[in-house]
């Protein structure tokens, strides 16, 4: 093995912390006279405010301050400057239920719930616009000033000729699917503290995925001065997107805390959790593909609405990913897309794991499967005549530095027998029917119909976006790595966000392997946005770019500590190299005796005086230290300049792509038209696994989330706009019992623009998992769902229609 | 209008003054600093607030702190024994069972529960004993495995 660290199965560094309960989240931090911040959230979806009268809830003991639009102000923000749609609290006009009107900080959590309940608010009802579908209609009225016809975005593409490819295609069809908006579902909701230093600097302690973004907005709606502002993000409870993007609540809290000269404390509570959104879009899907009848891949043709909800948030990113994640990672010369996200009188929608391109996905994979069926062909042999290797570039501009899908779908083929198991079924399918159906005893020993079927599907994503959100130069992460002049441990200081992908654990084996030492002496303080610039944990970004500068930072220490022991002892520093703790020579032992007796006059009195035969990490490091001070070294990453020339080319560029296949196996029961996953094999091509453990589990939480998304994840609105199960009960996602045995297979290509070779996982591993799913489901009962989640009642309105 | 109840938590004896509709998660997050204990949903959908009330796990959230009147608490600050981790707290670290964290002071005490009761789980036996906690991060395959870790650890 050529690491010592990297590629094993470490445990997370903050793992003992976590399952001791002594991890630090937001609502675990308190402070000497804090205060509690409410919000008062807006009833109806579409209304002109008239008028807002707090004087009920001035008067209610306990209440400190009480904040609505006018006073936050008329600063209008949000992710990308070019379409910032939000003020910090409504001023004219309410936009879904649930849109923030006011806000209150109380001496405790009641009183503040109180006084919102006693805010009285007179609003002028506005006809809603709930249907994503509708809402470009003429009459239908028009949510912001700035959005005519209620169109956020628009994308029209037109790659390769379209025209001529479908002159050379046999085989031609159109399909559709829709999906539902979803929920992040993170178990840990919401939370904010707020407080202000004497010299008037902010400390905003918040659940946040991207300290980096939320310090740069509080600076800019709040109007401070950029440096006053620190955003800390301390243990999160996951985020998966939509906690990505800086929110209301933490613009209040901060507001809250400057009126009041007190620290400031909100929690969501999980309806909040479900009001505020920022998750998954709803989409509607249509494409044409063409292909000739030896399964090539000719063309297709792309059509998109978006329901994005009352604010733009991460939309315009997410429109576009739509349409350019479909460039790879089959070879496709041809493509167009015409992509619209259209504002709604619901939550907003951002993003969420496998952003924009996860229903896109589903439909292109699902297509796919069914073009194979009608051709006559295995559909995973389909995939493999068109995919993607490395060096190849897509139609839009992607290039693959490497990409083992190839590999990916050979592996999930081959460990669930998938050539044998596909043939069986078709054999004994001569389709639809009583056919299809065989009696398998149900656990009550009642013979119920069911029915078993197979599905593949493959996807790929990009491993950190190419470019920031805002349009700068700045690096994308850097790192601080200080050696203690003590000698002996490391401590690297970052701004990288772990929201519990486990990037700490990432960084701390980076900086061992490089340095040579056990991660037990690396201490990663993160988060934090007074360490080092992170733009933060989205878009799969963190081991890719967080990874080189952490490296870059390890190897600037180390080469600092070498280059002192290179002098004292007249060794060339070339020779020079770090492994298990020790200094050592390539070529031979080097006289270090005098550092080292120069190390222990320094300790007398000291009992664990170094005895070992080659110098040591800690001897070194303090002799370094006592030669040149304290030695810090720095890292920083950059994205080269990546893709086309056309408009929104910089989305979905990345400087590498990971890529995943899956195999799903289902059984679906006929008569109630439920679906139970039985398996599901999935390979990933991470480029190289930094943490084994740590790729599996984002593997494994990549298919739950898809297999939620698949089958039971929808919020559900009535026709006012109120979403009836903000909850997580009926708002259903996968328990242990829903969830079934997951094979995670890891492929590693070794990535040439990774660090040590990585890439992603977090977000490609989601993309096969619903189309897999709904190909299985086809498999089983030649029902194809046309409108997500696959609910019993879809499927066996799928079975009725047959 | 607080009233006393005595209660033991993790082995050592309280008595404090709790308001009627106060939830056992808040007296031990809010009032005794026992943070370890979480809060997802405050109605009993996630599991997160599980705590072992003499034993049984209950949602802490949905438990008021009064029905704890004279009961003896389990939370998470109370598994590891003197620095020890519990084996299924190492079972945990060790699988790599943990992500984010959020719903783990929760499952592990629902693991404890259950591996009290039933020292050798079957498969489905640990998922159902665990599926009223909910987890977004693992896809539970890992935690499975942990709890099947820490059952051979224990029985040993």
């Amino acid at each position: 093995m050529k690491y010592k660290i990297l590629n094993t199965r470490a445990p997370r560094v903050d793992a003992v912390d976590k399952v001791t309960g002594k991890a630090q989240y937001t609502d675990d931090l308190k402070r000497p006279g804090m205060l509690w911040c409410a919000i008062l959230h807006s009833p109806l979806a579409h209304a002109r405010i008239l008028n807002i009268d707090t004087s009920k809830a001035e008067n209610l003991p306990g209440v400190k301050a009480i904040i609505t639009g006018k006073e936050a102000g008329t600063v209008i923000y949000g992710v990308s400057p070019a379409r910032y749609d939000e003020n910090i609290l409504c001023i004219d006009k309410v936009r879904y239920v649930g849109d923030e009107v006011a806000a209150v900080a109380a001496v405790d959590i009641d009183t503040a719930l109180e006084a919102v309940s006693l805010i009285e608010v007179d609003y002028e009802e506005l006809p809603p616009v709930l249907d994503g579908l509708r809402a470009m209609d003429e009459d239908m009225p028009q949510i912001h000033e700035k959005y005519k016809r209620n169109t956020c975005a628009e994308v029209h593409w037109n790659f390769g000729d379209c025209d001529a490819a479908e002159k050379e295609a046999d085989y031609i069809r159109t399909d559709k699917l829709t999906s539902k908006m979803q929920d992040g579902a993170f178990i840990e909701p919401q939370a904010i503290l707020a407080e202000f230093d004497a010299s008037g600097r902010l400390n905003m302690f918040s659940s946040t995925q991207a300290p980096h973004y939320v310090q740069r907005t509080l600076a800019m709606a709040l109007k401070l001065p950029i440096e006053k502002v620190r955003v800390v993000k301390p243990a999160v409870g996951g985020g998966f997107g939509p906690k990505a993007s800086c929110s209301t609540a933490e613009l209040v809290t901060c507001l809250l805390a400057r009126k009041t000269g007190r620290p400031v404390k909100m929690t969501f509570d999980r309806e909040q959790v479900f009001l505020h959104s920022r998750a998954r879009h709803q989409f509607w899907h249509t494409m044409t593909t063409g292909v000739k009848k030896d399964g090539t891949l000719l063309f297709l043709r792309h059509n998109c609405v978006l329901d994005g909800g009352a604010y733009a948030s991460f939309g315009i990113a997410t429109v576009y990913y739509a349409g350019s994640l479909l460039g790879g990672p089959y070879r496709l010369k041809n493509m167009t897309y015409d992509g619209c996200r259209v504002v709604t009188n619901k939550p907003a929608s951002g993003a969420q794991r496998g952003h924009g391109a996860v229903i896109a996905r589903a439909l292109f994979e699902t297509q796919l499967d069914q073009i194979a069926i009608e051709i006559g062909m295995d559909p995973i042999e389909l995939r493999l005549k068109n995919v993607m290797g490395a060096g190849e570039t897509t139609c839009n501009e992607l290039y693959m530095s490497s990409l083992g899908m190839r590999e990916c779908i050979e592996e999930v083929r081959d460990a669930t027998n998938w050539t044998e198991v596909w043939q069986r079924n078709q054999n004994q399918k001569s389709r639809v029917g009583a056919d299809l159906s065989r009696p398998v005893p149900h656990k009550s020993n009642i013979l119920t119909k069911k029915s078993r079927g197979i599905g593949v599907s493959s996807g790929f994503f990009v491993s950190g976006a190419g470019y920031s959100i805002y349009r700068s130069d700045t690096f994308h992460a850097t790192v601080v790595t200080k050696v203690n002049e003590v000698g002996g441990s490391v401590i690297v200081e970052s701004g990288a966000a772990d929201i519990g992908q486990g990037s700490d654990t990432v960084l701390a084996m980076i900086t061992a392997e490089v340095l040579g030492i056990p991660m037990s002496d690396v201490k990663v303080i993160s988060g934090d946005s007074d360490l080092s610039v992170d733009l933060g944990a989205y878009s799969s970004r963190t081991t890719l770019m967080m990874g080189h500068a952490a490296k870059g930072a390890a190897e600037s220490a180390r080469d600092q500590i070498l280059s002192v022991i290179a002098e004292r002892t007249g060794v060339s520093q070339h020779d020079l190299f770090m492994e298990d703790g020790y200094i050592k020579c390539k070529n031979d032992l080097f006289d270090f005796q005098p550092l080292r007796d120069e190390y222990i006059w320094e300790h007398r009195g000291f009992t664990d005086l170094p005895d070992e035969p080659f110098l040591t990490f800690r001897e070194a490091s303090r002799i370094a230290f006592l030669k040149r001070g304290t030695i810090i070294g720095t890292g920083k990453y950059r994205p080269p300049k990546l893709g086309g020339s056309f408009k929104g080319a910089t989305v979905g560029t990345s400087p590498a792509f990971g890529c995943s296949a899956q195999v799903a196996e289902v059984e679906v029961d006929l008569e109630t038209g439920e679906v139970t996953v039985l398996k599901v094999t999935g390979a990933h091509d991470c480029g190289f696994a930094i943490n084994r453990t740590q790729v599996e589990g984002q593997m494994q939480g990549a298919i739950s989330m898809g297999m939620g998304e698949a089958l039971m994840e929808e919020i559900q609105y009535d026709n006012c706009g109120n979403i009836v199960n903000a909850n997580l009960a009926e708002y259903k996602i996968p328990t242990a019992l829903d969830m079934p045995p997951l094979e995670s297979i890891i492929v590693e290509t070794i990535e040439p623009n990774g660090p040590f070779g990585a890439k992603e996982v977090g977000e490609g591993a989601i993309m096969p998992t619903i189309p897999a799913i709904l190909n299985a489901i086809y498999d089983a009962t030649g029902v194809r769902i046309r409108e997500l989640p696959a609910t019993p009642e879809r499927v066996l309105m799928g079975l009725r229609e047959d | 209008m607080k009233k006393l109840i005595n209660l033991t938590i993790n082995g050592l004896s309280y008595e404090v003054a709790v308001e009627p509709r106060q939830t056992l998660a808040e007296l031990l997050r809010y009032d005794l600093g026992l943070t370890g204990t979480k809060i997802g949903c405050g109605i009993g959908d996630c599991g997160a607030c599980t705590v072992l009330l003499d034993g049984v796990p209950v949602f802490s959230c949905l438990t008021l702190a009064m029905e704890a009147d004279g009961c003896d608490v389990l939370t998470i600050e109370g598994v590891a024994d003197n620095g020890k981790l519990h084996p299924i707290q190492q079972a945990f670290v060790d699988i790599g069972a943990i992500q984010c964290g959020f719903c783990t002071p929760g499952m592990v005490l629902n693991t404890l529960a259950l591996l009290r009761k039933n020292p050798h789980p079957t498969e489905a036996e640990i998922r159902r004993a665990l599926s009223g906690n909910l987890c977004r991060c693992t896809g539970y395959q890992k935690i499975v495995e942990a709890v099947q870790e820490a059952a051979i650890t224990m029985t040993k």
